[in-house]
């Protein structure tokens, strides 16, 4: 089948990383995806996908990119299916517009990533998640169906359309957070959740870092099951917030039982404009670190004066700093980590301190692993070269 | 049926067996190895027990260095090896190759490290599931994947197969549980996939090997994550006069926004053998069963609770149990959690099959298999997760009949191919194993299986660990898929190019 995809040539706007691609191919289908990547293949080109280009300033700049592949032109949902709680939509859809075709079932992709715009193919190649992932997980936890174009332009499926499916490896997950090193993900398939009837918040104020981790131990330790527990946290105090979504009484009760358990604090029909959110401007250094969560205390110790919005509950949390300081402290904040198997990732760095920034931080032993895969999937290494640590 | 499938990589010469035993116990120390075929057909079969092969070898691991050892040394000789648990596995996972390694890990049983501070436990891989909850009890947590065979089975062999069971449809299986893994690769490296943090940078290299059935590499230490325990839990069982009616209720209870902990289905046939074995007193005359968990907090379960029993009234429910403590819970479980091993006493054999389906379908799918079986003349009782769609018929024949095995897996495979067209899966949580790798180029295209060989060969480019297993067709690593077609040729010249 021959189709002509709309291209045209790059700009500074379509920068990834700072890099420019030489054209941006924009096509309206898998196969026109297919054939972008056979083309590419033909030329040698470097192709680096990308969507509502919420997150292209993430990870590390890619090594080449001669074309830039723009999927927002694959917007179809294609199959809602409400009655089994599955939905099957491109990559190029975005969140916002599927929550609300959603929404009129009843129902909910339940990812929240802090980033307004992102595409489904984004959240996945980034591996984005928001506060809810608490209770919902992350996208590996809700992701059961995927679609790729690899390097060679083929078409790739793999998990299905029921939730529970264990036919053959599970490549959605290897594809999570891959930045589409490993193919271009085209079409996603989810599991979805019932919108809660009701929501509501309690806010309690935290003084200090023991306090902190005191606090969030609590609920974590408790019987309560929030949706999400949120920390704010900046010059040496903060503000926790735990959120339920249930039904009305299980609400009210839950909302009641916290403030018990917290000693203290107040209901709040919304949450904080923070919540959700990540902290920092266009002229911090941003990361986003994971932990073990029992570790709170330590790490906030560890980040210094950073703000921070840490999800408790797992053990996830971004971080602001200036932007010079912070690339000076990068290395000892990650050996300060190192003991709470954390690691800390850079998310945005002005270009000031770019040169020589360490985007990924150490790589662990199965690194080897991880370069005979992309050397498998990619062997030419055409997709997204570079992005992802290591050079992969 | 007994099938002798020695498996692509099947040791040429056997010679090489024979080194790779004497230079085992000499490593390892003799009793770690065993040759002798009558201590050796002890191990020829898994859960799959019509499948059959007696391994070369059978190395019974104590401890990590062992695994490295072994598997160092067939990667050095080219023998091909497989890890065994507990041995439970109903897709033939864990079936030896002939002339190759069979590595015992039942040995392996240390809980390492028990953390409620960050809801983790570190075991070895022989662990048995139940134990994890165990220890995790004292501390108000529980271990959520819950096989029937989890007072048996490993978490190692959980790992392999991604083992699911009646809770995961509130909780989500065994992937979703594991946080790190110490992994043996094919050619002996060791190395850690993911971690006790929640996430690492990189690919997620863990989420590809849980549920890989041992073709990856050997699993010698695993993080688990543990759940609280909810404050609040209420079952009931009920009994219907229609199977429509009880697939009715489940669509009627998910579509009202509720997600139980479990929905669990038995029809007529699987109630009188559960009744027969283990006497749980289901409803008289009923001809399905929905056994209906929920949890959470108090609130929430009580609401919801109420909710359901007036869902499951409006479909005809004609007899509603709500257990009143622990132990009553205990019995509408135990109908439930030992209907495979009943079956196994109203008939002179059965095979259990494991495929799902889009879980709007049930009634439709349902009434299907009853054709089919009256097709084919034999008798389906059926034991399902019936709130995420994973059917389980149990295909009851008699093994004195000549052909009655084949005649059974005939229709085990038309079930299947019912599952594929209806928009499902061939398996839900026993895996592909031996079993129903011939089915798996029905749900996937060859595209989609080269693929996932990539991987494969990422891992184990020597298709030593576990061959035979999982893939339709053995391919080389060295293979590499071209371009498919001709057309693929022709497409090329179209494109973005013309900017250039």
């Amino acid at each position: 089948m021959t189709t002509l995809t709309a291209a045209r040539q790059g700009t500074a706007a379509d920068a990834v990383g700072g890099v420019v691609p030489s054209v941006v191919a924009m096509p309206g289908s898998v196969d026109e995806v297919a054939s972008v990547l056979r083309s590419a293949r033909e030329q040698g080109h470097a192709v680096v996908p990308v969507g509502g280009r919420t997150k292209t300033g993430w990870a590390a700049p890619p090594a080449r990119c001669d074309v830039a592949l723009d999927l927002t032109g694959l917007s179809r949902v294609v199959e809602h299916t409400a009655g089994d709680l599955v939905v099957v939509a491109e990559a190029g859809v975005r969140l916002e517009a599927l929550q609300e075709q959603l929404a009129g079932a009843g129902q909910m992709l339940a990812l929240d990533p802090p980033e307004p715009g992102a595409t489904l193919g984004g959240i996945v190649s980034a591996n984005a998640s928001g506060p809810r992932r608490l209770r919902y997980g992350t996208v590996r936890d809700l992701l059961i169906g995927v679609t790729v174009v690899l390097a060679d332009g083929s078409v790739a499926h793999s998990g299905g359309k029921v939730v529970k499916n264990v036919a053959g490896y599970d490549l959605g997950k290897l594809y999570t957070g891959a930045h589409g090193t490993l193919g271009v993900v085209v079409q996603t398939t989810w599991r979805l959740h019932p919108l809660a009837p009701a929501r509501g918040a309690v806010v309690v104020p935290v003084p200090d870092r023991a306090q902190a981790g005191r606090l969030a131990q609590l609920v974590s330790r408790s019987t309560l099951t929030p949706s999400a527990v949120e920390l704010a946290w900046g010059s040496g105090q903060g503000q926790l917030v735990v959120l339920f979504e249930s039904i009305p009484e299980s609400v009210e009760a839950q909302s009641e039982a916290a403030l018990a358990l917290l000693g203290g604090g107040d209901r709040v029909e919304q949450v904080p404009g923070w919540f959700g959110r990540r902290p920092g401007g266009a002229d911090d250094l941003v990361l986003r670190l994971a932990y073990e969560p029992f570790a709170l205390p330590a790490v906030l110790e560890a980040l210094g004066d950073a703000q921070v919005t840490a999800s408790t509950g797992t053990g996830v949390a971004y971080a602001a700093l200036p932007a010079q300081a912070g690339a000076a402290a990068l290395p000892g904040l990650r050996a300060a980590l190192a003991p709470y198997d954390g690691s800390a990732v850079v998310l945005h760095a002005p270009e000031a301190v770019r040169a020589g920034l360490d985007h990924w931080g150490p790589v662990g032993d199965a690194f080897p692993l991880m370069q005979r895969v992309k050397d498998r999937f990619d062997p030419e290494r055409r997709l997204s070269p570079g992005r992802l640590l290591g050079g992969l | 049926m007994t099938v002798t499938d020695p498996g692509p990589a099947a040791v040429q010469a056997p010679g090489r067996t024979a080194e790779l035993a004497s230079r085992l116990a000499r490593t390892l120390g003799a009793d770690r190895v065993l040759t002798d075929p009558a201590q050796l057909r002890t191990y020829e079969c898994d859960g799959l027990a019509s499948f059959r092969v007696q391994p070369g070898v059978v190395v019974l691991a104590g401890s990590r260095s062992d695994v490295v050892e072994t598997v160092r040394l067939c990667a050095e000789l080219g023998v091909p090896f497989v890890a065994r648990g507990s041995g439970t596995g109903l897709s033939g996972g864990a079936m030896p190759v002939a002339e190759g390694v069979l590595i015992v890990l039942s040995r392996l049983r240390a809980i390492l490290s028990v953390d409620p501070d960050n809801a983790r436990i570190v075991v070895e891989p022989g662990v048995i599931n139940l134990w994890v909850t165990r220890e995790a009890t004292p501390h108000a947590q529980a271990y959520a994947p819950d096989p029937s065979s989890q007072q048996v089975c490993s978490i190692g062999g959980n790992l392999a197969e991604n083992a699911g069971g009646a809770h995961c449809l509130k909780y989500g299986f065994t992937v979703n549980h594991v946080m790190g893994a110490e992994v043996v690769l094919p050619d002996g490296d060791v190395v850690h996939l993911g971690g006790t943090a929640p996430e690492h940078p990189g690919y997620d290299l863990l989420g590809a090997f849980v549920g890989s059935e041992g073709t990856l590499g050997v699993a010698t230490k695993i993080t688990l994550r543990v759940v609280q325990v909810p404050e609040s839990v209420q079952t009931m069982l009920v009994g219907f006069r229609t199977v429509e009616d009880a697939a009715g209720a489940v669509s009627d209870i998910i579509a009202a926004g509720i997600l139980p902990a479990a929905i669990e289905m038995m029809d007529a046939l699987a109630i009188e053998a559960a009744e027969a074995a283990v006497k749980c007193g289901y409803p008289a005359g009923a001809v399905a069963v929905l056994v209906i968990e929920l949890d959470g907090p108090q609130a929430e379960v009580d609401a919801q609770f109420a909710q359901v029993e007036g869902l499951v009234a409006a479909r005809s429910a004609f007899e509603t149990r709500i257990a009143q403590d622990a132990g009553e819970r205990a019995l509408m479980w135990k109908g439930r959690k030992s209907a495979f091993a009943a079956v196994g006493r109203i008939s002179p054999a059965y095979m259990v099959q494991d495929g799902v389906i889009p879980r709007t379908q049930i009634g439709e799918v349902l009434g299907e298999i009853g054709r089919l079986a009256d097709e084919a003349g034999m008798r389906v009782a059926n034991v399902f997760h019936a709130g995420d769609g994973n059917l389980h018929p149990l295909i009851l024949f008699d093994d004195a009949v000549p052909g009655s095995s084949h005649q059974a897996e005939e229709l085990g495979f038309a079930i299947l191919q019912l599952c594929i067209d209806k928009g499902g899966s061939i398996t839900g949580e026993h895996g592909v194993g031996v079993e129903k790798k011939s089915k798996m180029s029905e749900q996937f295209t060859d595209g989609d299986l080269d693929t996932m060989q990539l991987v494969r060969c990422a891992f184990d480019p020597d298709g030593l660990a576990n061959p035979g297993k999982l893939f339709p067709t053995p391919r080389l690593c060295g293979e590499r898929p071209g371009p498919r077609t001709a057309a693929d040729d022709a497409v090329r010249t179209a494109t973005y190019g013309e900017v250039f």
